[in-house]
């Protein structure tokens, strides 16, 4: 397997789907390979530090107040279609 | 090497009740979805819009909408899926209204000038929590996937940060799995690549820029 190959394959060998025979290829093919070793460590990091990171949150008084707005509007949206 | 870990899914169980009781009339229940995914769909918003004020705001036509159509959803993807597919759709209109000199497609393959062959290959160590406090790693995630085209961080956001399946995402967005697949592959590995100049091993440095 060439490192090209091996790129190929990542998304599906970190989500762990692809079929038994693929995954000992490729990790063969990081027993040796430094560089893919690396790059597969490392993207795997990249997706756990976002996963983990609490990017945007929604802030406690910023959550109620949209969720009063729109469950006031829905209720418009309701009597409006009670009217017609 | 270790393979990434899904997110377990706890709240596909009674989502079908408060669906039909909303359906039914019951603002209560709909109320309860609201409660259940509005974090999830403010974190897609601002991740794909990138300003906060769009964010708030769609937030609340997603949800307005999904209010409205409700009698219209045929109950095909779950409703976290169909709620998904409203946000990602409000949050490009307002994009496309902000950058109107930029096209902001989801259908175009883009072809970067950054393309996805590592360069970059140096490990990360030590672990970036340990380099970076709370507030600098956040600037630091954030400035690295606004970098990213729509498209790309549409693709990652949904599959990697709220941990829907590549089926899902492609019912999301009206794509197919490969292009899912191909965009998901070259947003990981850009990411990859851009924060490598933070996080990369210096060794005999003091691992900051």
């Amino acid at each position: 397997m060439t490192c090209s190959e091996f790129l190929k394959e990542l998304t599906d060998y970190l989500d762990n789907q692809m079929d038994a025979q693929t995954k000992a290829e490729l990790e063969d093919h990081l027993q040796w390979c430094h560089n893919c070793y690396v790059v597969c460590n490392t993207t795997k990091m990249t997706i756990e530090i976002y996963r983990d990171s609490h990017l945007y949150e929604l802030p406690e008084d910023l959550r109620g107040r949209l969720r009063s707005a729109i469950m006031s509007k829905c209720q418009c949206h309701k009597a409006e279609k009670n009217k017609a | 090497m270790g393979t990434i870990q899904p997110k377990v899914d706890d709240r596909a169980g009674d989502e079908i009740s408060l669906v039909h009781a909303a359906k039914a009339g019951d603002m209560g229940a709909f109320e309860e979805l609201v409660r259940r995914y509005d974090r999830n769909v403010f974190r897609i918003a601002q991740h794909i819009t990138q300003n906060r004020e769009d964010a708030e705001d769609v937030v609340q036509d997603a949800f307005l909408k999904a209010y409205q159509n409700l009698p219209r959803f045929q109950e095909q993807s779950k409703f976290y899926t169909w709620l998904v597919r409203i946000a990602v759709n409000e949050a490009l209109m307002r994009l496309r209204r902000r950058r109107p000199e930029r096209m902001v497609s989801l259908d175009e393959d883009i072809k970067t000038d950054e393309d996805s062959m590592p360069r970059e290959v140096a490990d990360w160590a030590p672990n970036p929590e340990q380099l970076y406090d709370q507030g600098e790693l956040k600037e630091i995630l954030s400035k690295t996937i606004q970098g990213l085209p729509p498209s790309f961080r549409t693709v990652f956001v949904l599959r990697d940060v709220e941990g829907l399946s590549t089926e899902e995402t492609a019912d999301a967005l009206d794509l197919s799995i490969p292009a899912v697949k191909s965009r998901l592959l070259r947003a990981r590995l850009q990411l990859r690549e851009r924060l490598s100049k933070y996080f990369k091993n210096r060794t005999g440095g003091d691992g900051k820029q």
